[in-house]
């Protein structure tokens, strides 16, 4: 077998070289810059380019080589090449071949497309590694335009009624997309570690106040502002009052996670496939062989070997999928 | 239906009373009279029966959502409401109905008797003109029970305000059974008093444990104390000779405490009683148990009359020669009280003695003796008190003793549901019995949101084994569990049973060596019994 599922991560023996590790080995590939992915520590990493700066902001001095999305290196005859995956920006599947073995390890993926990044490339190949973070029917997203209506059409309401709108989502990925959406002549704040990651991302950052502290609640009076899940509880938070608290988040398709969280509303945006997407995904592939990592695995599993009668198992990964607030765990600092 | 669900939206999504309340407003001031009084009634958990079995409910939905049984199950599971989950497998659609709530309403009453091929028509017809959010609503409807994280009192507050009448009228008039349909809500609240059904109680006015220093009320002279009972709260109703007992859940009681009806002829028309509801014999109060077991007979037999006789320990008087009296202050109703009391002559009305008490370390004293008297603690009401509607702070104050308390270790975990689904909230807890971990009890609340998300990221990571929706965990996390009793229980495996048991914090700094024995229980339970 071209690819090894081994406690340090999943390793082509061939190559001699790891997909996102979570333990530090010689020579890693890493699909995307989120924190259960883009470990500290190894000697070397390769990844795609848009994914230098920020995996440079957040993992510090590293060995980085990069690569476009459908350009090959070959390592000890296995070929090797990144495409998009449609995550977040800089995101790529893995594809490996080696005497006629093809694999692509998707990492994490969406398929519904989001404005921002280059949209999800579906593979033909033998051996499928896929994420099943939303592997449940009950996981059904809606697309980019109706959310988009609804998150200003919030803000607006808010603006109203004189209250700030402060929105929870992850500083590399769901910040910029919310960006993106809101549509408002309102000030728009962002909590420093989004500001930076934006910087990192070559986003165009003129348009926000970075919060500071100097910030003085005026300065709003009302109006948006986007913070990381670190803010939910803190006294940070209490400036902006009066405020209305939103959570951008695929589990926000679930009353339960909204409810608990004492969230005013909750917007239902994912970085991840939903059901449909990761069925349209595995089907795309044609291959024969599925293995489902992090998520509902054994469940997702199951219904890929009962609907397209296809060798489906669950693998164990160290990948976390998606928090309601926040990556899990946090992103590192950089490391000086 | 869409205004409705309009307001289930906000209701649901917000976390603030103001909203909530400005809502409800704005619904009722805008809908016409048959919907206001349909949402009402939803809003205060008064629905009509269940009109499809959970089974067949489940069973269609997998036919139109098109996924396996299997799959339906495990979504249900991670979700955890039945009506959400079925609004969520269900294929999107645009709204497309303008039936209003009250058709819909009459629609579920009418399938009710109808046979399963009709209702199953029936359903799918409505499941594909739904939108999302209708969906859920209509679902929620026809399943479990229908909640909003709304309280009675609230949904009271709204129409006060919407048309403008005193809050404590609002809840005397919709008080108890308001059984008739198609109520005119506006009519009946703007209407005269009069036309009282005579069965009709008063809401209850509800203390606040006290959180505040003494130093903040008035002198101790000020304050009539009493013993707080662990019974069931109610009023006692004599009119037009006829006797009606109500609970403080609003459920009309009167055939399981069939001992009162003598009061019919011991009791002038139009009194009303306030208080306890007792199991009493030879001059000591029983166990709460035993009227339990006795409420849950259909029939009362003589021996179970014999064995647990009840009585009721009266506090106030709400109603006086017919009269509402709740405006006097308590000293005054208190005179009058002891003064029905006394002229009924019955050992069926007890009246709720007032404690001596001096000063505020004497309180201290009768507060922890109140135990031994089978009692959970004192009273305190100001002299000056009027007789208010809902729980109120201020005049009124329960001063419960502490918990019983036991260090138990956590070793099985299941989903919770509604606003816990999708997250192990639902917890059993083993104590030691000669070297092994035996459970004893479940507990639930108690845990912060935040610790509730650690110890849900723990048990993920120290699964043993899954039996259903059930995990076994790693026996390692240790919690102190608070209690208000301790019965001897052959139906529980440790032989004994806690009373309303709950999480009172996470004990990170013991490990699972130290935590108490099934021996240590044992000894609480005969010290107590």
């Amino acid at each position: 077998m071209l690819i090894q599922f081994t406690n340090r991560g999943i390793y082509c023996p061939q190559a001699d070289v790891y997909i996102d590790p979570w333990k530090p080995v010689s020579k890693a590939i890493i699909t995307h810059a989120h924190s259960d992915h883009a470990r500290i520590g190894n000697s070397s990493y390769l990844s795609h380019t848009d994914s230098e700066s920020i995996l440079r902001y957040r993992l510090g001095e590293i060995s980085l080589q990069t690569l476009p999305y459908n350009e090959t290196v070959v390592m000890n005859g296995v070929r090797i090449s990144l495409h998009p995956a449609g995550h977040v920006i800089g995101s790529a599947q893995v594809r490996l071949e080696y005497q006629g073995e093809v694999w692509v390890i998707s990492g994490d993926y969406k398929v519904k497309k989001d404005g921002l990044t280059i949209p999800f490339e579906p593979l033909k190949c033998q051996h499928f590694v896929t994420e099943s973070t939303f592997g449940l029917p009950i996981y059904n997203f809606p697309e980019s335009d109706e959310l988009k209506i609804r998150l200003n059409d919030w803000v607006k309401e808010n603006a109203e009624r004189g209250l700030n709108s402060v929105i929870i989502g992850y500083a590399l990925g769901k910040a910029q997309r919310i960006l993106n959406a809101l549509e408002t002549d309102l000030p728009i704040l962002l909590h420093s570690t989004i500001y930076n990651t934006n910087a990192a991302l070559g986003f165009d950052n003129s348009r926000y106040i970075k919060f500071t502290q100097e910030f003085k609640k005026e300065q709003l009076n009302p109006g948006v502002v986007v913070a990381t899940g670190t803010a939910v509880g803190s006294p940070w938070l209490k400036r902006f009052e009066p405020y209305r608290l939103a959570f951008c988040s695929g589990w926000m398709q679930l009353r339960g996670a909204r409810r608990r969280r004492n969230a005013d509303k909750g917007f239902v945006m994912s970085d991840h496939a939903d059901w449909k997407g990761l069925n349209e995904a595995v089907e795309a592939t044609g291959a024969e062989n599925v293995y489902v990592t992090h998520g509902y695995k054994s469940v997702f599993a199951a219904w890929l070997r009962e609907r397209y009668k296809i060798n489906a198992v669950e693998v164990e990964t160290l990948f976390e999928g998606e928090g309601v607030e926040n990556e899990s765990p946090e992103p590192e600092a950089p490391q000086q | 239906m869409k205004a409705f669900t309009e307001l289930y939206s906000q209701l649901d999504q917000s976390t603030k009373t103001n909203d909530k309340v400005s809502a409800m407003v704005t619904y009722f001031t805008h809908t016409h009279a048959a919907d206001a009084f349909w949402a009402f009634a939803l809003l205060t958990g008064r629905r009509p029966k269940r009109p499809v079995r959970t089974s067949d409910l489940k069973l269609w939905a997998t036919e139109l959502a098109q996924v396996p049984y299997w799959l339906f199950e495990e979504s249900y599971s991670v979700v955890g409401d039945l009506a959400e989950t079925i609004s969520l497998l269900i294929p999107l659609q645009e709204s497309n109905t303008h039936k209003s709530l009250t058709e819909v309403m009459n629609e579920i009453i009418a399938i009710q008797l109808k046979p399963d091929e009709e209702k199953k028509q029936w359903l799918f017809n409505f499941w594909n003109n739904f939108s999302r959010e209708e969906l859920f609503v209509f679902n929620k409807l026809i399943t479990g029970s229908f909640r909003v994280g709304v309280s009675q009192q609230l949904v009271f507050k709204a129409l006060s305000k919407t048309y403008d009448v005193d809050e404590r009228v609002v809840a005397h008039k919709l008080m108890g059974d308001i059984s008739s349909q198609n109520l005119d809500l506006k009519e009946l609240l703007l209407g005269e008093t009069a036309s009282f059904d005579a069965s009709k109680p008063y809401p209850f006015y509800l203390a606040y444990q006290l959180d505040i220093p003494f130093s903040e009320l008035d002198d101790i002279q000020y304050w009539q104390i009493e013993l707080k009972y662990d019974g069931i709260r109610g009023q006692i109703i004599v009119r037009n000779n006829q006797v009606h007992v109500w609970s403080r859940g609003e459920e009309l009681m009167t055939d399981k405490f069939i001992e009162f009806d003598i009061l019919k002829s011991l009791l002038p028309n139009g009194t009303v009683l306030d208080g306890e509801i007792l199991p009493f014999k030879d001059n000591r109060i029983l166990s709460f148990n035993e009227m339990q077991k006795r409420i849950g007979r259909k029939n009362i037999s003589k021996k179970t009359l014999a064995d647990v006789p009840l009585c009721m320990m009266c506090y106030d008087l709400l109603e006086h020669n017919g009269e509402d009296i709740r405006q006097m202050p308590l000293y005054e109703r208190r005179k009058l009280l002891e003064t029905v009391i006394n002229s009924a002559d019955t050992s069926v009305l007890k009246l709720s003695p007032v404690l001596d008490c001096y000063s505020w370390e004497m309180l201290d004293v009768l507060r922890n003796e109140s135990k031994t008297l089978g009692c959970e603690g004192l009273m305190l009401k100001h002299k000056e008190s009027i007789y208010e509607t809902g729980r109120r702070r201020g005049k009124w104050w329960k001063w419960k003793v502490d918990p019983y308390t036991v260090d138990a270790v956590l070793i099985y975990a299941q989903a919770g549901h509604g606003r816990r689904a999708n997250l192990y909230t639902d917890y059993t807890f083993a104590i030691w019995d000669k070297g092994e971990l035996v459970p004893f009890t479940k507990a639930y609340s108690g845990l912060t949101d935040k610790e509730l998300v650690e110890v849900d990221a723990w048990i993920k990571k120290n699964t043993i084994e899954k039996f259903g929706p059930v995990r076994s965990v790693k026996a390692e996390l240790v919690f102190e569990i608070a209690f208000e009793g301790i019965n001897a229980s052959p139906r529980h495996k440790s032989g004994i049973a806690l009373r309303f048991p709950r999480i009172a914090r996470w004990r990170k700094d013991k490990n699972k060596e130290e935590i108490n024995t099934k021996e240590d229980l044992l000894q609480l339970l005969n010290s107590v019994s």
